[in-house]
């Protein structure tokens, strides 16, 4: 076993070698440009990203064409509400959106709203699902867009996708989703879940940083975004911009591991994750933080009560997690995620999130379990918190010194 | 962000950690922050006849900085008298721990701690408190 071990893996995760074999020859030999039309060198070029837009389309049940490569699923997500929102404003002015989407969904809806937009942002249940019905309710002859992500970055809760593109269709409305966390992970189809746009991103399923697709539904209906980007008029129109070869061939090939690999590769996740989850539950006051039953295989996020995130954290200094705890941010604030369930800040500081991926392994999770109940525990001796709490007083009842 | 190794240092080996008896006239406990704030601090100080602090206890629920902060104020506290350690200024902590910016609430934190503490014990023994002089950011 190699430290530090890294189970942060819906932040980003290392590239597999195969990808990295695979991308190459496209920064050295073959590094033509894919929109040069009359030489060979843009024809290799070009074959290969008409090639890694198939292997990325087969991934998610779509056809290539309705791939649109990006820089990343933030520029898909700004390029899906953005480009929807200018093409359908005739039609329409509402979006509904979820408060535990991801700041790349979020903050593009708050830029289309100074542009006209009205958006609701629907709260969801303190299991982090939406309300169905909450959803239908908000629904208006104006709804052009509902964008809900298909599994959440903190909590790894699994949206009901094809409930939620039927009430955007019996609506006339179109259905998008962050797929950034689930693509790859689990099975996605866009023709079975209904879903007309989609973003997803290279870096999250073992490939390289810095591309990622927008996939527009061609067919029942023809969605069209208008291009956010404007230029050489690369990739239908829809994303100018001298095409990222050796990325997009990293993306392609990443897709097609994950397509081959994804079934048993998340019995072994959810099995590894599974045996992480109730050694640690065993802490006294520890709890799991959204849906465990509609849950991405490799993601766990606990709060254990009485002690805070970052302190957590860097008593764990060879494991790399992530934490819910405002003291990991400029801000202060603890998890928007977390909060929209409803948990307490306390909890929502005391949280740490494992993610999990494909170079994990048991000994990893030993090791994890390992230090993180000497950590919990030695920081549970130094905190005033669990001492109060173990003398049965009811912190609640305290009234603290806000600062 | 890397922690600097004084701060790696009060966090891996806290000086200090415990508890006083809280109902004792000699012992001042000082109880700040709030859970919902991630931070919460209690310090505690033993006081002589001569109002010279002998001992000094803390625990500290928070990140890194914030146990360091506490740790390194117990440190400062014992031997001082209560007068002086009303002078302790959050600025030596930060300058002492090397903290960044994001983590000066830490510091402010402590010194509001050994305040509080401090004037717990004067109150318990017939002294005024002493409102703090100066406001903080």
């Amino acid at each position: 076993m190699n430290l530090p071990i890294y189970l942060d893996n819906n932040a980003t995760t290392p590239m597999d070698p195969r990808v990295l074999e695979a991308m190459i020859p496209y920064f050295t030999q073959k590094f033509g440009n894919a929109a040069s039309r009359n030489h060979s060198f843009g024809w290799v070029a070009e074959e290969a990203v008409d090639y890694a837009r198939e292997q990325v389309a087969k991934l998610i049940g779509a056809s290539e064409k309705e791939i649109i490569f990006t820089s990343g699923a933030t520029e898909a997500d700004n390029l899906a509400i953005k480009g929807v929102f200018e093409m359908y404003k005739d039609k329409g002015n509402h979006i509904i959106t979820a408060v535990t989407e991801h700041k790349a969904v979020l903050d593009t809806c708050k830029h289309v709203e100074k542009l006209g937009a009205r958006v609701t942002y629907l709260p969801v249940k303190a299991d982090g699902l939406i309300d169905l019905a909450e959803l239908e309710a908000a629904m208006t002859p104006e709804t052009i867009l509902i964008s809900i992500m298909y599994g959440n970055n903190e909590i790894g809760v699994i949206q009901p996708v094809k409930e939620i593109s039927a009430i955007a269709h019996k609506h006339g409305a179109l259905f998008m989703t962050d797929a950034t966390q689930a693509v790859g992970k689990i099975p996605v189809d866009v023709n079975a879940d209904g879903i007309d746009l989609l973003a997803c991103s290279a870096h999250k399923i073992y490939g390289p940083k810095g591309v990622g697709a927008l996939y527009v539904r061609r067919k029942g209906p023809r969605v069209k975004v208008t291009a956010q980007m404007d230029g050489g008029g690369h990739e239908r129109g829809m994303r100018s911009g001298t095409l990222n070869v050796p990325g997009i061939v990293g993306f392609g090939k990443a897709a097609e591991l994950c397509y081959q690999e994804m079934e048993s590769e998340a019995k072994r996740l959810s099995a590894m994750r599974d045996r992480l989850q109730s050694s640690l539950l065993e802490l006294e006051e520890s709890y799991v933080n959204g849906n465990q039953e509609h849950r991405l295989p490799h993601v766990a996020n606990i709060s254990f009560k009485y002690v805070e995130g970052e302190g957590l954290m860097m008593a764990m200094k060879d494991l790399a997690v992530s934490s819910g705890s405002a003291c990991t941010s400029a801000s202060l604030e603890p998890s928007y995620v977390l909060k929209s369930l409803g948990l307490s800040d306390d909890l929502a500081h005391s949280s740490i999130r494992y993610g999990l991926g494909r170079f994990t392994t048991d000994e990893d999770i030993d090791y994890a379990i390992d230090v993180t109940k000497k950590a919990v525990n030695h920081l549970r001796e130094l905190s005033p918190l669990w001492e109060m709490f173990k003398e049965g007083l009811d912190l609640s009842k305290i009234e603290w010194a806000e600062h | 962000m890397a922690y600097s190794d004084k701060v790696i240092d009060h966090y891996t080996n806290p000086r200090n950690v415990g508890t006083l008896d809280k109902s004792s006239a000699k012992v001042g406990t000082g109880l700040v922050g709030a859970p919902e704030c991630g931070d919460v601090m209690r310090l505690q100080i033993q006081v002589d006849d001569n109002n010279v602090i002998t001992d000094a206890k803390f625990k500290t629920f928070g990140c890194g900085s914030a146990i360091a902060s506490s740790s390194l104020a117990t440190e400062w506290l014992k031997g001082k008298s209560i007068d002086d350690a009303m002078k302790i200024d959050n600025m030596d902590i930060v300058e002492e721990l090397s903290l960044p910016p994001v983590k000066i609430h830490c510091s402010v934190l402590a010194e509001d701690a050994i305040k509080a503490a401090i004037n717990d014990y004067r109150v318990k023994n017939g002294m005024a408190p002493i409102e703090a002089a100066k406001t903080h950011h």
